[in-house]
């Protein structure tokens, strides 16, 4: 809860909702709960719901959208984090680390035209057909997030920067919707991210048995309980799960697993022939 | 038609034992229990098989175990030799696993002899290459292998499933336990056969016969690094529920309900071949299959008079027939399924035909089946039949097209038939499966990775792509 102490004004204060469909909702329970002195959205099963048609509502135009345009507005998102660094700040993320989410933004902005040759290729099969192999996004992404502003960051964009689109449960709400404030003004389009603040315990397992989520990340899950109940509700339909790897450093080298975890190939054959 | 005289190919190529025990640190060993294997064409018995039990599967992942230190810690290109080897000796062995195949599966020899076995020698060829190229393969700079992988195995092409299992796994430096299927474990006991006359080190295959119970030990074993599954979205869950929370690496292949659509300016006859091949290649055991098809309402009578005709012509018979081009049934089990599913589909309102076709007294046979007005809410619209039987829907616009292809949870392969080179990009980028076959139709190839979106699994087999699921 940042204050101005200093000065005589008295200071507006900021109210932490979701992030839904490029909107700020309250959680539908009408719930908050209280953290550093704010009355935070506690979120529900419903608005976990709400998210993901949000996130599959938005997910095919994102996906079509072209790769240059989604790294540019990944871009956009580096400029305005860029531009909020002192918020950041006053909720206590340490200033490198902040420069440090803002340079991944930046990093896998690039990424977005580039990773489609990298992980795809075509293919000299034996006889008269061309064959390629692309990737292209699964879809909708279920992300258990780390608390850390880097780690929510390192969580997010390699999802989105492919196409996918994401509801994220977030552990550190105020760096979170204060995040949301940035996605909301940085071109992305409503539904690409949603987040939503709560316990992960409460709302993970509706998104892991959610039968129209694609894929989940549980990169933010501390309970080895947790993980494994999530996984194994995740089979259900299938999910591609990404699980916890203990002890991650988000300042080291990313690497493109985080982006590969999040695609499918697919190969198209034609005949060649006269 | 014309009356083709029966031309089978001679079985005396293959020497069946009488029994055959489980493939364990090099060694061919008994266990406690045994089951018959069948010609679902005759129904009689080739042999009797071991029945891997916990203990067996113990043991042979413990051979596992014993055998990766020095495997792994191998040069690649020694790796490398001896998967040239095992290719080298499958395609001098070609003629002989192709007649065996059939015998155990009821594929007809025509397709295990010019499909099935000269994909296995070109998977091994394939992957054998890699071996010592890992670094170059873009997962990382010191890719390493995880252990022990457990492997599991369908039933409609044994050898070839072993193959796509097997050579990526050796060649990034991994052992095996694999277990074939229940009704065909022969081929890939004869592959024990030529790991020993490669003289591959013992303990880097293992197999382990047995059934679903088998598979299972397998699978929950707590010394097996690595999981990869090819089979029904069913087991597939359960498999992923088992794995959940053990850390293991999992590959799922599963089912498939496949849509082939056929635009308005396709070349009928090319697409009428290709739809044969999408459904009745293998009997239609297929993951694969293109099993619903999508016609445009402008062609259909065009199209369903043409594909009518053609069907006509199949050749539904003895396996070992080099005319014949629908073999039996793979079992009684699978043949009830497609008989139920059939009726149901019968009696959901949807008109079934099929050509005149005489079927053998014996074995397990189904003649090739079109239902034709089905919906999309139709069981055998949604359900995989995995038999010779083709659920034929018609659609306006390429938008109504994509919609309904992509109307299923299972998103493995399509087809694409159209003269308009953008239409069928457009319409391939919007399909929600792995493999797209556009004018053609289950071709397969090592180079080429291979596996499914949403709940036909994931993880790709073949490829490069193929090499990341036994890469850490």
């Amino acid at each position: 809860m940042p204050e101005s102490s200093t000065s005589a004004r008295l200071a507006v204060r900021k109210t932490y909702k979701l992030y839904v469909g490029g909107k700020f909702p309250r959680s539908e329970s009408g719930r908050t709960y209280l953290v550093d002195g704010d009355n935070v959205a506690l979120a529900s099963r419903k608005d976990a719901r709400d998210a993901v048609l949000a996130a599959r509502a938005a997910q095919p135009k994102w996906a079509g959208a072209t790769a240059y345009n989604r790294g540019q507005v990944l871009y956009r998102i580096a400029e305005m984090v860029e531009a909020r660094r002192a918020e950041f700040a006053s909720l206590g993320v340490p200033a490198a680390e902040v420069d440090a989410a803002i340079d991944r933004w930046v990093w896998y902005a690039g990424w977005s035209d580039k990773i489609a040759q990298v992980a795809g290729n075509a293919n000299p099969v034996a006889g008269p057909f061309f064959n390629i192999s692309a990737p292209e996004p699964t879809g909708v992404v279920g992300v258990i997030a780390p608390s850390s502003l880097l780690g929510l960051v390192s969580v997010i964009a390699p999802a989105v920067v492919t196409g996918n689109t994401v509801v994220v449960v977030a552990s550190n709400p105020q760096a979170a919707i204060t995040l949301a404030e940035v996605l909301a003004t940085s071109d992305v389009p409503g539904g690409v991210v949603n987040i939503l603040t709560g316990k992960a315990a409460e709302i993970a397992p509706w998104l892991a048995s959610h039968d129209d989520v694609n894929a989940l990340d549980l990169s933010g899950v501390d309970d080895p309980e947790l993980a494994t109940e999530l996984e194994r509700a995740a089979a259900g339909t299938l999910k591609r799960v990404l699980r916890p790897t203990s002890g991650v450093d988000y300042t080291d080298d990313p690497g493109t697993a985080a982006m590969t975890a999040l695609l499918e190939i697919k190969t198209v054959w034609h005949p060649k022939g006269f | 038609m014309f009356e083709y005289a029966p031309a089978p190919e001679s079985r005396s190529i293959v020497d069946i034992a009488p029994s055959y025990g489980l493939f364990i640190d090099g060694e061919f060993g008994e266990a406690k229990d045994t089951f018959k294997t069948i010609n679902p064409a005759t129904e009689e018995v080739l042999t009797e098989v071991a029945l891997a039990g916990p203990e067996d599967v113990d043991r042979a992942v413990a051979a596992a175990r014993r055998a990766f230190t020095s495997w792994s810690a191998r040069p690649g290109s020694e790796r490398a030799k001896y998967l040239f080897r095992i290719a080298r000796i499958i395609q001098e062995r070609s003629r002989e696993l192709a007649v065996l195949e059939s015998l155990d599966n009821g594929k007809p020899i025509k397709e295990s002899r010019d499909v099935d076995l000269p994909l296995v020698a070109a998977h091994f060829f394939y992957y054998a290459g890699w071996a010592d190229k890992l670094k170059y393969a873009g997962f990382g700079p010191e890719p390493r292998p995880l252990g022990v992988a457990g492997q599991v195995i369908p039933w409609n092409f044994p050898m070839l499933m072993l193959a796509w299992k097997i050579a990526p796994a050796l060649a990034t430096g991994n052992t095996v336990v694999l277990k074939p299927a229940e009704t065909t474990p022969l081929s890939a006991l004869f592959f024990a056969d030529v790991c020993r006359q490669a003289e591959l080190p013992p303990g880097v295959v293992n197999i382990v016969t047995g059934a679903g119970d088998t598979g299972r030990y397998l699978v929950e074993h707590p010394d097996v690094n690595k999981v990869a599954f090819t089979g029904s979205t069913e087991v597939g869950r359960q498999i992923a529920r088992s794995v959940a929370g053990t850390g293991k690496k999992l590959t799922l292949e599963l089912g498939g309900k496949a849509a082939n659509i056929v635009f308005d300016d396709a070349p009928i006859d090319q697409a009428v071949e290709g739809i044969v091949n999408g459904i009745f290649f293998n009997q239609g055991h297929v993951c694969c299959a293109g099993s619903r098809l999508l016609v445009q309402e402008s062609i259909a009578d065009e199209l369903l008079s043409s594909l009518k005709r053609r069907m006509a012509t199949l050749r539904v018979g003895d396996p070992l027939d080099k005319n014949t081009d629908i073999g039996a049934i793979n079992s009684r089990a699978q043949l009830d399924k497609i008989v139920e599913l059939s009726e149901i589909g019968g009696q959901e309102g949807a008109e079934r035909w099929s050509p005149p076709c005489e079927l053998p007294d014996r074995g397990f046979w189904f003649a090739p089946t079109i239902f034709t007005g089905v919906t999309q809410a139709h069981r055998i619209a949604r359900e995989e039949i995995f038999g010779p039987v083709l659920s034929v829907l018609t659609f306006r616009t390429p938008a109504e097209a994509i919609e309904k292809a992509n109307n299923t949870p299972y998103g493995l392969s399509a087809g694409i038939w159209s003269e308009k080179g953008s239409q069928i990009l457009a319409v391939a980028d919007k399909l929600r499966a792995g493999v797209v076959w556009a004018n053609t139709f289950n071709k397969f190839d090592p180079t080429s990775p291979f596996g499914g979106y949403k709940e036909s699994g994931y993880g790709r087999e073949g490829g490069r792509q193929g090499l990341e699921a036994y890469l850490a």
